[in-house]
């Protein structure tokens, strides 16, 4: 087993989830399940090979235009509509519990 | 008059003509079809195809294609067509939930390019499509808001993710719809519910107002009646946008004319990994069958080889769920979405916000990928998958040498059981074993049905083709479509 009950607990503290005991208990045997299955990669011999992080490196050149925009002011979502859909907010700013205690 | 009219029949060209002749107005054909979707989808135990009907903003548009039409004026190259949207995709003013709880209030101030480019186009926007939430899924049965029950068996899933844009297009409560793609979702469903999906390039159309999933891999596509119908979308959500950095500024072909060319001579290639012994033997049929019309319509079939294929499922869920851990990091109860009530510091009102909020399976994505990406794990996961991807990629490249396109089943199996899949996630991951390579790749991909299973469910084939060169995937698919329908000598 690759993955524990610490191992699961810690991922979640990683990704800001919860999780019950059950869901713990669950997320461990799937995981591990997975990860066996991914295993099969380390078959591939990667020597020499360059990580793939974006498709515009084999789908050719000149495809993909130049990101980089005149840095000119350009108008953005509005305030009141920024915070049309908040749970919790003051009108001028998002509202969330206290974070610093006096 | 309206009343004649067969819905279930219209297509994307027939629907503007109808409209433009007057056979019908705009605003009765929207009604109607909103009858059909009160009447056969909305109820329990009915397709569910829908989650939101966006009446004001079609009954609107549709007025103002009344007055055109009315004027005796051309309309719009989309003019009168109703078309639905996977609720991945934003759309102003109308909620939008991704299929999740944690967005289920949520009602988004922009609309997606391709929403936006399709109604400058003419077409009627009808309303919000079901799906697997946050497009996490193959079956739809993921979705916070229910199932989607394929209109071919309802006993059975439609597919996944997009299995609410494919069961409305199968059910003729749209006439087309919008999907989305990350690694079989949007070809998987349209192979499942027997109509036509796909994905384009990566890059073709913008991503802007697309839910983000795996943003390497997420694409928006059309799922269609045929694939005239597929061409004529593509070409008016294609091309440039500046709100995506990654939309490419290739040209957009005219593709409703790269349809109309001979496929003669045109090579296909049939990879061997695509079909292994142990096959339905159904699918095994319906596909073989299929190339065997495109080369008595003059193609030259060679078998190939993929070696990497295998690889494809386990690189795919790392490269997915570590680009999904990172995604859904936003969803936190801030800024829009659902809160917690239970949290009384913010570190507890994130973890209870998502933890209340997020389905079984989206929790197991993001932990999978948050693991893949954590300090001493990220070289022998997400590196190493990272370069399976380029190996994949690779396999195409060369195998594009030597052919002009790639013929295989689009899955691996008909469409199977509600709940025969849903407690055991990697069965379920295996139902894209055909479809994840392409999106690895980022090339275009189309599923076309090609035959029935004896059960009488649908089977369909994918047709792959180089990078931007979705021309030539539409014409063997429109060759195909039309030898299909000539009865064999």
């Amino acid at each position: 087993m690759k993955i524990t009950q610490k191992d699961v607990e810690y991922v979640a503290a990683l990704a800001n989830l919860q999780l019950s005991p059950a869901e713990r208990e669950r997320m461990e045997k799937d995981l591990n399940s997975i990860l066996d299955y991914i295993d099969m990669l380390s078959e591939v011999d990667t020597s020499n090979v360059e990580p793939m992080a974006q498709v515009q490196s084999v789908s050719g050149n000149g495809s993909f235009s130049d990101p980089l925009r005149a840095d000119e002011l350009r108008p953005s979502l509005p305030r009141e509509l920024a915070l049309k859909d908040a749970p919790q907010s003051d009108g001028s700013f998002f509202r969330v519990p206290k974070v610093i205690e006096r | 008059m309206a009343e004649d009219l067969d819905l279930s029949l219209l297509t994307v060209s027939s629907a503007r003509i109808a409209v433009q002749e007057r056979q019908t107005t705009a605003v009765a054909l929207v009604e109607k079809f909103y009858k059909k979707i009160e009447s056969e989808d909305r109820k329990p135990g009915q397709t569910n195809a829908y989650l939101a009907l966006t009446r004001d903003r079609a009954l609107a548009q549709a007025q103002k294609l009344d007055k055109i039409a009315d004027a005796g004026e051309p309309l719009p190259p989309l003019g009168g067509v109703p078309i639905a949207v996977k609720d991945v995709i934003v759309t102003s003013g109308v909620r939008t939930t991704a299929g999740s709880k944690i967005l289920g209030d949520y009602v988004p101030p922009y609309d997606a390019t391709a929403v936006s480019r399709l109604e400058q186009a003419g077409a009627i926007i009808l309303g919000k499509l079901n799906c697997d939430e946050f497009a996490m899924g193959s079956s739809n049965e993921n979705s916070a808001w229910g199932p989607v029950r394929n209109p071919r068996d309802p006993s059975r899933v439609p597919g996944g993710s997009s299995g609410g844009s494919a069961a409305s297009v199968a059910a003729g409560t749209a006439v087309a719809s919008l999907g989305s793609d990350t690694g079989g979702s949007i070809r998987q469903p349209a192979a499942f519910c027997g109509v036509v999906g796909l994905m384009p390039t990566y890059g073709r159309i913008s991503r802007y107002g697309l839910i983000a999933f795996g943003s390497s891999l997420d694409h928006i596509g059309p799922l269609t009646k045929s694939v005239k119908d597929s061409a004529i979308l593509l070409r008016h959500m294609a091309g440039h946008d500046s709100m995506d950095t990654t939309s490419s500024a290739a040209q957009v072909p005219d593709y409703e004319q790269e349809i109309g060319k001979l496929v003669r001579g045109l090579r296909i290639g049939v990879p061997k990994e695509y079909f292994p012994a142990e096959m339905d033997s159904a699918v095994g049929a319906g596909v073989h069958g299929g190339i065997d019309l495109l080369a008595k319509a003059g193609c030259e079939v060679k078998s190939i080889s993929l070696p990497h294929t295998k690889y494809a499922i386990p690189a795919y869920y790392i490269i997915a769920t570590a680009e999904a851990s990172s995604n859904l990091a936003r969803y936190d109860g801030v800024r829009y979405g659902y809160r917690s009530r239970n949290g009384k510091t913010l570190s507890e009102m994130y973890r209870f916000s998502r933890d209340e909020a997020f389905g079984t399976e989206v929790k197991r994505r993001i932990m999978l990928g948050t693991y893949a990406l954590s300090a001493g794990y990220y070289d022998a996961y997400y590196l190493k998958a990272q370069k399976v991807r380029a190996l994949i990629a690779r396999d195409f490249l060369e195998a594009f040498k030597g052919v002009d396109a790639i013929i295989t089943p689009t899955t691996p199996t008909p469409a199977f059981k509600i709940g025969e899949k849903s407690d055991d996630p990697l069965a379920m991951y295996l139902a894209d074993i055909f479809t994840v390579t392409a999106s690895l790749a980022g090339i275009p991909g189309i599923s076309v049905p090609c035959g029935e299973s004896a059960d009488g469910l649908p089977i369909a084939m994918q047709i792959l083709g180089r990078h931007f060169e979705e021309g030539t995937v539409l014409r063997l698919g429109h060759a195909f479509e039309r030898a299909r329908a000539t009865p064999q000598a």
